[in-house]
């Protein structure tokens, strides 16, 4: 019963999205909506791993920026369209994902953590250096006014689904954002969430208790590069132009990361409601004050909360909730 | 049911165990002696797969073990408590227990019905009821004993090694665990390796002892001839 109103409000979510696009016609929301989206997936990517599993990914811009570069580089390759991109970018990442899993995952704690850090390094130089793509110089997607997919008009301003590519975008992140809501909820109420949480909690215990430590780590790893690099395809339809530096950028790692550890790791609700919160933060104080801002704004909140409550917003909810009993 | 042949294990240039032969019937109840820093820890990681690069062979109920990673030894039949708790902190008593019923009793494979009817069973037989739903955390030293046996246990067992699950209780605690592993060897039939340093616990609960010292087994008898090997007192006691 609980479990149909989910996906009653799931599907709602959908139509909601997609009303929100026919009817309003400023481009801010969508502008903003797709920013905040972006952190969004991100964070509950990592709590995949980080949260659920308790290995603290510094390296997610690695996926992120991989995703995004696998769709520049089906585009250079053969002007894929946008869905292939995205898909690029996730299979870019999914088996990159497994790869590093398998060379990182036997290290533990602040080990694993430099260890993706050190993935994130490598993974900007290379593409740094790969002139195919840009190098340094960053790569160009010209994305086209209209698109049409088997007859119908996705895009165009003349009885198209969508005005334009942004708030195509905007849809289709949406889409992505509740789909990996939905994916985390699994993870959560199954056999394999709770293996994670015991090996989280402790590792020999839960490999001594019949848990295959190393398999589920590598799913969720898997799983978690995965959804960065889909969110990393949509990245240079949107922007039309990436260069490394952004798409490699620490931020993006950081703000994955706290977003989750603000809003609470033990559900897929906390890293939701921390880049509801944090996102829309960091939109205020871009369009009011500057957009270097930002991180500050992050940091502040991670020392905060590190402090005073360290399960999180939810954590403090459930906390001041008791104490009101 | 266990055979040991041979087994050596070094960290760096100091040799834990050396040359260990032992083998463990079925339905036995084996105490396994030694002073601090024999090798009792490292051999029963070596059985259950914790440490994997030792020299020898380990095997169980005529299959080999060796390079079977731990999670998949549990599985086929054997399982451990740690000397020092370590329960999974964010869950409570009884999803402790879904956690082995799920991944390693009868392979992984028990239905959703009877994993919960074996928690509530296993949480009756150890008195812990009253604390079923409350997370870890508010356990007593005896009550986390409890647990650790009972996660082993339900891991559904042939053979459970039990690392010191009595240190630090007092004489009641004592026998009240004691009674516990006895009721259910026999209850279960399921070998029980017990690491203990309380003598009173290792002369009644045993059938039989093995004594390490300095990572090599010095006595394999009965509870009362070993007592009276010279080697077992001086290693206890010194000359």
């Amino acid at each position: 019963m609980k479990s149909n109103r989910f996906y009653l409000i799931m599907l709602g979510l959908v139509i909601l999205s997609y009303l929100a696009t026919a009817f309003i016609d400023n481009q801010y929301p969508f502008y903003a909506g797709f920013a905040i989206l972006q952190l969004m997936v991100m964070a509950l990517a990592w709590n995949i791993l980080g949260g659920y599993a308790g290995y603290v990914n510094f390296g997610s811009a690695a996926f992120f920026g991989l995703g995004a570069y696998g769709a520049i580089v089906s585009y250079q390759l053969f002007a894929a369209p946008l869905i292939i991109q995205i898909l690029v970018g996730g299979c870019v990442c999914a088996l990159l994902g497994l790869a590093t899993g398998y060379l990182t995952l036997r290290l533990r704690g602040v080990y694993f953590a430099i260890a993706t850090l050190a993935l994130l390094v490598v993974a900007e130089t290379l593409i740094h250096n790969w002139d195919y793509v840009g190098g340094a110089a960053g790569a160009y997607i010209l994305p086209s006014r209209t698109l049409e997919f088997l007859g119908v008009l996705i895009v165009g301003k003349e009885g198209g689904l969508f005005s334009n590519n942004k708030e195509l975008l905007f849809f289709l992140l949406c889409n992505l954002a509740l789909l990996t809501i939905i994916i985390c909820r699994i993870i959560e109420n199954s056999k394999y969430g709770r293996g994670l949480a015991a090996l989280r909690d402790n590792e020999e215990a839960a490999e001594s208790m019949g848990v295959p430590t190393l398999k589920l780590k590598l799913i969720a790893t898997v799983i978690s590069a995965s959804i960065m690099g889909i969110n990393g395809g949509f990245f240079p339809y949107f922007m039309t132009f990436i260069e490394p530096t952004s798409a490699f950028s620490l931020d993006i790692s950081v703000n994955a990361l706290a977003m989750s550890l603000i809003g609470g790791t033990a559900t897929w609700l906390g890293p939701v409601l921390g880049a509801i919160i944090l996102g829309t933060l960091q939109q205020i104080a871009t369009v009011t004050i500057s957009s270097e801002i930002n991180l500050l704004i992050v940091g502040l909140f991670l020392v905060g909360f590190v402090i005073f409550a360290p399960d999180g917003f939810l954590g403090l909810i459930k906390k001041l909730g008791k104490r009101g009993d | 049911m266990l055979e040991i042949r041979n087994l050596t294990k070094m960290f760096g240039g100091f040799t834990a165990l050396s040359d260990i032969n032992i083998s463990v019937e079925p339905g036995e109840r084996l105490g396994l002696i030694g002073p601090n820093g024999s090798g009792k820890t490292t051999l029963i990681n070596c059985i259950s797969g914790s440490i994997q690069d030792y020299e020898g062979e380990v095997d169980f109920n005529g299959q080999g073990l060796n390079g079977l990673a731990a999670h998949k030894r549990t599985r086929v039949g054997i399982s451990r408590s740690f000397q020092i708790p370590k329960p999974f902190t964010s869950m409570t008593i009884k999803e402790n227990l879904l956690i082995p019923l799920e991944y390693a009793a009868q392979g992984g494979d028990l239905s959703r019905a009877s994993i919960y009817e074996e928690a509530d069973k296993l949480i009756n037989t150890l008195g812990l009821n009253e604390k079923a739903d409350q997370l870890t955390s508010g356990l007593t030293q005896i009550e986390m004993r409890k647990l650790e046996l009972a996660r082993a246990m339900a891991a559904k067992p042939k053979l459970l090694i039990s690392d010191e699950a009595m240190a630090g209780l007092s004489s009641s605690e004592v026998d009240d665990i004691l009674k516990i592993l006895i009721a259910l060897n026999e209850a279960t039939k399921v070998t029980i390796i017990m690491i203990e340093h309380i003598m009173r616990a290792v002369m009644s609960f045993s059938e039989r002892v093995v004594c390490l010292d300095a990572g090599k087994v010095i006595a394999n008898a009965t509870p009362n001839e070993v007592i009276k090997i010279p080697a077992v007192e001086k290693a206890y006691l010194g000359e």
